[in-house]
């Protein structure tokens, strides 16, 4: 299981967002995560992502884990960083960085790549996404279907085991939804899990290899795990 | 020449103490003049004050606030307002006006005579209708007394600093002899820095009238007066150039106050009368006619008087440059420092940062650079030079650090987040991600106060660095006009600044089209 989450709560002041989540996606599996708008599903991706803490449970992600408690700070993350990516719903691309500078942006400055390695990968990258055109413009130039696959790009730098999507069909026409679930399915065959939360029943249906419902701070029973 | 620092109102009103001449010690040909006068209003009905412009920051003898009804003046200067007023058969109304300003506001008609230790110069007998010298001071070397065999001519001051105050003829005579001697004038805009900084080592020696000098030598102390007069110079009244007449008029009455022995009573109660004094009225009343004006060639004058000060406006702007530019470069490193603490530090750190920006903000550049200059001198020493670029660039550095903190807040903190996961530390994150962006944002307020503190530069002549503004000032103290020295210093601060504001454009359209 690339990714085990166990017993995950989360209080958000008087309320208890998460009330014990237990979730695991296996490597090669797309996961959709459902439920309803404030069910708690980007705390899940969240948490996962160690850009929040949590109050009771465990997450693991390969051999990184994370446990309840205040944030360990960035230095002593490496591990879960370079297992973990994560794709924005807003893509939240770097503004002031070109299309190719966001995604050897971590290869330069993490992993300390020289620039024409760092700049051959990432092309790759984008190449593989479709969008090595583009690969000069800046985030403001670029369409948000052209965007979201350098978000995409950017989150598969690392080359992470498991990739988390917030949202990623909000702004997306249905042509592009398909293109999206094409995407998805390539990634999840090189071998990644993939935890995806959407509203878009259709698209789950359609890319997911199982649903995950989010109800009451929970997840319905046996959806968690394959 | 009167200009001393006190911390007083310098607003006074209706002013001189003259009642306390009796009518006994009045010449003759005095009485008779004011008898004609005051029939004179007594016929057309009751004549207007007479309005007389001086500056009681002066500080006795010339002019002070009286300590018993601050609503008052009192000085020699006042009690001689008075007797040229009451021998106009007028009333006289004091007028509080800044001593280096008494010519422009002259010319604007704020009043009719003014009077404050004003020092006759060819400059001002030109432009105004000029009375004969009432008094006729020094101009004296103070050094400290470990000097005092030394320094006993200016000629022996040769590669010193030499305070003086600004725009006067003592200012003149340093600016002269900088060639030739190679000193260094060092103006203030005070008489009283220049010998507390004389006593504190800052400059080797003050130039100033012995007036000054003597009462600065009784409230402080710490140097001595060389005996030997640098150069010999006169006080003076001045009327505007259509008061002729009025003029003519005063010099009678203070012709006939030097020989009915009032002019040296008022200068013996305010001890400053000596044998000098007696020599000149002797040589003064022998010559009846009042000196002669200096003819000159109008516009020609204009001209040359440009010429000569261009090169001295240009050193100026460069100086105004560099202090802004090193106090620019402060302020930015400085502030993006404070603004990174208020961002990233620990709770007392920021509150600490916070503190330091209030303060800054809350209080006058002007008493930030007093404070570093005058305050701290005890502590540390620093040239004049170097606390201009520390005060302007610490004053800076706090609105800096707030452009600053606002624009790395205004970056979306998803783009931080995505920064996160991909494992940057959170200084590269700063590094790469929300400083370049924050620096886009910063970068038409950052220009805004730069254009700012280039003007903002002309308040450190208080501390004694000549820069643009003072140089313009003294420029047009001595032509009498601020026309051709204003617009001068105008079209300098322009260059300096409009290029500035161009490239800041330039950048912004670049990256605004990424």
């Amino acid at each position: 299981m690339t990714l085990a989450v166990s017993g995950l709560r989360v209080r958000h002041g008087d309320r208890e967002v998460l009330r014990g989540v237990d979730l695991g996606v296996p490597r090669g599996e797309i996961c959709a995560l459902m439920g309803a708008s404030g069910a708690g599903k980007t705390t899940v991706l969240r948490s996962i992502a160690a850009l929040q803490s949590f109050d009771a449970g465990t997450i693991t992600v390969d051999d990184a884990v994370l446990r309840a408690g205040p944030l360990p700070p960035q230095s002593r993350l490496g591990a879960l960083r370079r297992h973990v990516g994560m794709v924005f719903q807003a893509h939240a691309l770097f503004e002031h960085l070109s299309a190719i500078d966001n995604v050897t942006l971590a290869l330069l400055h993490v992993l300390r790549w020289d620039r024409s390695r760092a700049n051959a990968r990432a092309r790759e990258l984008l190449d593989a996404l479709g969008v090595a055109a583009r690969a000069d413009a800046f985030p403001r130039q670029l369409s948000g279907g052209e965007a979201q696959r350098v978000a995409i790009a950017r989150a598969l730098a690392l080359d992470p085991t498991l990739l988390l999507m917030d949202e990623p069909t909000a702004a997306l026409d249905p042509a592009r939804r398909g293109a999206l679930g094409e995407i998805l399915r390539g990634l999840a065959q090189q071998g990644r899990a993939l935890l995806v939360s959407t509203h878009d029943m259709e698209f789950a249906r359609s890319v997911a290899d199982r649903v995950i419902t989010l109800a009451d701070g929970k997840v319905l029973t046996g959806h968690g795990y394959p | 020449m009167a200009c001393a620092l006190r911390f007083r109102s310098a607003q006074h009103s209706n002013a001189a103490r003259v009642t306390r001449f009796p009518a006994r010690f009045r010449a003759i040909a005095a009485t008779l003049l004011i008898a004609t006068a005051r029939h004179a209003s007594t016929a057309q009905g009751v004549r207007p004050p007479l309005r007389w412009g001086g500056d009681a920051e002066g500080g006795a003898p010339f002019v002070e606030a009286d300590p018993a009804d601050l609503s008052k003046v009192r000085g020699f200067d006042v009690e001689i307002a008075g007797m040229i007023a009451h021998g106009l058969g007028r009333e006289p109304r004091f007028v509080q006006v800044q001593w280096s300003s008494i010519e422009q506001s002259l010319e604007r008609g704020d009043f009719d005579l003014g009077m404050s230790g004003l020092e006759d110069r060819p400059q001002l007998r030109e432009r105004h209708s000029v009375t004969i010298p009432y008094y006729e001071f020094r101009e004296v070397l103070a050094v400290r007394p470990a000097d005092s065999a030394r320094y006993r001519r200016l000629s022996d001051l040769r590669g010193k600093r030499v305070a003086t105050l600004g725009a006067t003829t003592a200012y003149q005579i340093l600016t002269d002899a900088r060639d030739s001697l190679h000193l260094v004038p060092v103006s203030y805009d005070d008489d009283v820095h220049p010998y507390a900084d004389l006593v504190a080592g800052r400059v080797d020696a003050v130039l100033l009238d012995n007036i000054i000098a003597e009462r600065s030598l009784r409230r402080t102390g710490g140097f001595v007066i060389e005996p030997e007069p640098v150069a010999v110079g006169h006080y003076v009244a001045v009327f505007p150039k259509a008061m002729a007449a009025e003029r003519d008029s005063a010099n009678a009455i203070l012709r006939a106050r030097m020989k009915d022995g009032s002019l040296e009573r008022v200068f013996r109660q305010w001890n400053v009368w000596d044998s000098t004094q007696a020599r000149y009225f002797q040589r003064e009343l022998a010559t009846s006619a009042a000196p002669s004006a200096v003819q000159s060639g109008g516009s020609a004058t204009a001209i040359t008087s440009a010429s000569t000060y261009v090169p001295a406006l240009l050193r100026a702007a460069g100086i105004t440059l560099l202090l802004s530019c090193l106090a620019m470069a402060l302020a930015v490193a400085l502030g993006i420092c404070v603004a990174a603490g208020r961002v990233y530090a620990a709770a007392p750190v920021r509150a600490l940062l916070t503190v330091y920006v209030e303060v800054v903000r809350g209080t006058p550049v002007l008493l930030q650079l007093f404070v570093i200059y005058y305050g701290l001198s005890s502590v540390v020493r620093l040239p004049a030079f170097a606390a201009a670029v520390l005060g302007l660039g610490l004053n800076y550095a706090a609105y800096e650090s707030e452009i600053y903190r606002s624009a790395l807040e205004a970056i979306a903190r998803q783009q931080l987040e995505a920064a996160r996961t991909l494992g940057l530390t959170e200084f590269q994150i700063l590094r790469h991600v929300r400083a370049p962006q924050a620096l886009r944002l910063a970068l038409a307020p950052m220009t805004n106060d730069f254009v700012a503190l280039l003007k903002d530069s002309s308040l450190v002549s208080v501390i004694t660095v000549v820069e643009l503004t003072k140089q313009t000032a003294i420029y047009a103290t001595n032509v009498g006009s601020w026309v051709v020295p204003g617009a001068l210093c105008a079209i300098a601060y322009l260059v300096l600044s409009l290029p500035l504001s161009r490239a800041a454009r330039v950048l912004e359209r670049r990256w605004s089209a990424t």
